[in-house]
């Protein structure tokens, strides 16, 4: 391979430099909206021209964690005066609250089951691409095949009969239904990906273990598994994101108990007008805890593991 | 501190056949190579004796034990790899640690093991630094520092030196061998490089398509081939081959090669037929007055010796010979062959007909 290591000039520099800022601002642009969006009024958020500077206002997450309604003026001012931002709040426009929305247990739904679903993912796509990696299986070829022909379709393609099937089984509409659904789902994805990773791995480690006096378990949990850390993670961020951001299956199969936040964000619109600050400020929320994962597995991703210790 | 001994072991995978009833004994403390060319199952020959594969048949027995079928872990050996296999996620002492963190031995005691480990290989001033950044002798020293910090029964090596650069090589292989001296620990060696097997060996194992061909002393080896593919796999350059049609019969002690009568070592085994002549290049002499006549077509000039490449009536011959003889392409000699040097082989089979010069090394086994 041959490849030019000259130091770009401070020209060609300059040029990539702008070619990224457009990109990134391209990109942030509609996540910056929402943002925004999440903290402005109702007024403001359908104002025309958009208003680009603006006074913030809790008023979208006030209205995103709360159910309201709306009572006559007499009655208002019945009422012992608020005592909260949020009685504040919701008083400009002769509400009152009247409980929590169901937001907060929509969230978690997603947390348990995009997390259930990554954590069996990963777990059971390692020990998969392990075996298929470093055994003799028996129509290894076919099998690997088949799995990733689980992938050849949209997963959707097959919502009828699962539905039908969920339905038999008590499936419907329960945690363990939807995690069992996304792991069947990401499992070829998983296997392919972390059976790439392994491959990379020398046998010689595993060797060298086993005549160091490590079991072939030990072997593989003290030399394979940190070593494999950074497929794992990478594997582990793909199969969260799907698992979060997965609507359609969802909006199928899920009604209450089960449901995740993105079926349920569009419906926040509903309740006492177009309330797009509630929306943006569920989708705000929404966003943070897949950053999060991915920011504190960013550093995996980019660790070079094997530091050139093997030389091929 | 073992002995080895590798009774009629065989190795399938599938319908190939890596290694065919191969047998040989490694005595205690011995340095001993097993050579051949890639694919020849001297690999497979050294795993199974590590446990990393399972013969399909025969018997390992390391110390008298009988071993086969035995894992890896249960064997008390160390085995170095060509790649190293250092953790890459440990630095030096913990990759030198691990076997012993593996026996459950307390860590102060680990400590002092590998200081003095270190110290013995010269590498204590780079204990605690990831093994990453390491040339590849350090990389060397610290996969060895692993094998010999638990004083295993023996040590298999797996081309130790082949990831190495050239200049490194040598040194390494001199401190191998004057570790092997000073521990006089058991070691089995795999190489393909016959220089390295002859300079480091006590014993040479030569190894082709899974089978042994020969196995004794390098010297042995190098004097006494056994077969044709001993004789052209050792030496550089490799025993001259001359084929030729002729008979020669218990007693006998010349051979004629295109009509000139050569002497030979007395043979005590006849044959007739297709028959290979042998010599090494240092037995091959010019005169002028010798009856095997041969014209020069090359000379390789190295040193204090020089390569003469000669066409002669059964083929190409090189002759190893001082280089302040003068010699000059075109001119037409004759050779004259060192009698005592001389192996004949059957070319059918291409195993080397016995006489009185090679019986001894040829018969012990």
């Amino acid at each position: 391979m041959s490849f030019s290591i000259t130091e770009p000039s401070g020209r060609q520099k300059w040029i990539a430099g702008v070619l990224v800022v457009t990109y990134a601002v391209l990109t942030l642009i509609p996540l910056i909206w929402i943002i925004a969006t999440g903290f402005k009024t109702p007024q403001d958020a359908i104002a025309y021209p958009p208003k680009v500077f603006f006074e913030p206002s809790l008023e979208g997450y006030v209205n995103l964690f709360t159910s309201r309604s709306r009572v006559t003026p007499e009655d208002l001012a019945a009422l012992p005066p608020p005592d909260t931002f949020y009685d504040r709040i919701v008083r400009q426009y002769d509400m009152v609250i009247t409980g929590p929305s169901k937001y907060g247990e929509r969230f978690l739904n997603s947390v348990i089951i995009g997390f259930g679903s990554t954590f069996l993912s990963v777990f059971l796509g390692t020990i998969a691409a392990y075996a298929f990696s470093r055994f003799k299986v028996p129509l290894k070829d076919d099998l690997l095949f088949f799995i990733l022909s689980t992938r050849m379709m949209p997963p959707i393609a097959v919502a009828i009969p699962i539905f039908l099937m969920y339905r038999q089984l008590g499936l419907s509409d329960t945690h363990l239904g939807m995690i069992l659904l996304y792991t069947a789902v990401n499992l070829s994805l998983s296997v392919w990906l972390l059976k790439g990773f392994i491959d990379e791995i020398p046998v010689e480690y595993e060797e060298a273990a086993l005549i160091d006096g490590y079991t072939r378990f030990q072997a593989f949990t003290k030399v394979v598994l940190p070593q494999a850390a950074t497929g794992i993670a990478s594997t582990a961020i793909f199969c969260l994101i799907f698992a979060w951001n997965e609507y359609a299956f969802v909006a199928l199969l899920t009604s209450g108990t089960a449901q995740t936040a993105p079926p349920f964000i569009p419906t926040i619109i509903g309740t006492g007008g177009k309330d797009w600050p509630a929306v943006a400020a569920g989708a705000t929320l929404f966003l943070v805890p897949i950053m999060v994962f991915t920011i504190l597995l960013r550093k995996h991703l980019l660790r070079g593991i094997t530091f050139g210790a093997v030389r091929k | 501190m073992a002995q080895i001994v590798i009774k009629n072991v065989r190795k399938e995978f599938g319908a190939f056949t890596a290694v065919q009833s191969s047998s040989f004994t490694v005595e205690d403390g011995e340095f001993f190579m097993l050579l051949g060319p890639s694919g020849c199952g001297k690999t497979t020959t050294l795993r199974m004796i590590a446990g990393l594969e399972l013969p399909t048949a025969g018997e390992i027995f390391i110390d008298g034990e009988e071993v086969s079928q035995k894992p890896a872990s249960q064997r008390d050996i160390a085995f170095v790899f060509q790649m190293f296999a250092l953790y890459p996620h440990l630095n030096v002492r913990k990759n030198i640690s691990y076997p012993l963190v593996s026996q459950g031995m307390p860590r102060d005691q680990v400590r002092a093991k590998v200081n003095e480990v270190a110290e013995i290989l010269g590498i204590t001033s780079i204990l605690e630094k990831p093994v990453g950044g390491l040339s590849g002798g350090d990389r060397q020293r610290v996969a060895l520092g692993r094998a010999i910090v638990r004083d295993p029964a023996c040590f298999l090596m797996d081309e130790p030196l082949g990831a190495l650069d050239a200049e490194f090589r040598e040194r390494m292989a001199e401190e191998l061998r004057a570790l092997h001296d000073r521990m006089g620990a058991t070691t089995v060696y795999v190489t393909h490089d016959q220089l390295e097997a002859m300079q480091m060996g006590d014993k040479i194992v030569v190894m082709n398509h899974g089978v042994v061909e020969q196995f004794g002393r390098p010297q042995e080896i190098y004097d006494w081939p056994a077969t044709t593919f001993v004789a052209r796999f050792i030496g550089s350059p490799a025993m001259n081959l001359l084929p030729f049609e002729g008979m020669v019969g218990n007693g006998s002690h010349t051979v004629s090669l295109a009509g000139a009568a050569v002497a030979v070592p007395e043979m005590v085994s006849g044959g007739a037929g297709a028959l290979t002549f042998g010599v090494r290049p240092e037995h091959v002499h010019l005169s002028d007055s010798a009856a095997y006549r041969a014209r020069v077509v090359a000379t390789e000039y190295l040193g204090t010796t020089q390569i003469v490449t000669l066409d002669t009536p059964l083929g190409q011959v090189k002759s190893r010979i001082a280089s302040d003889i003068a010699v000059r392409i075109g001119e037409t000699t004759g050779l004259n062959f060192d009698a005592r040097s001389i192996t004949l082989f059957d070319s059918g089979t291409g195993r080397a007909m016995i006489s009185k010069a090679n019986q001894k090394v040829l018969t012990h086994g």
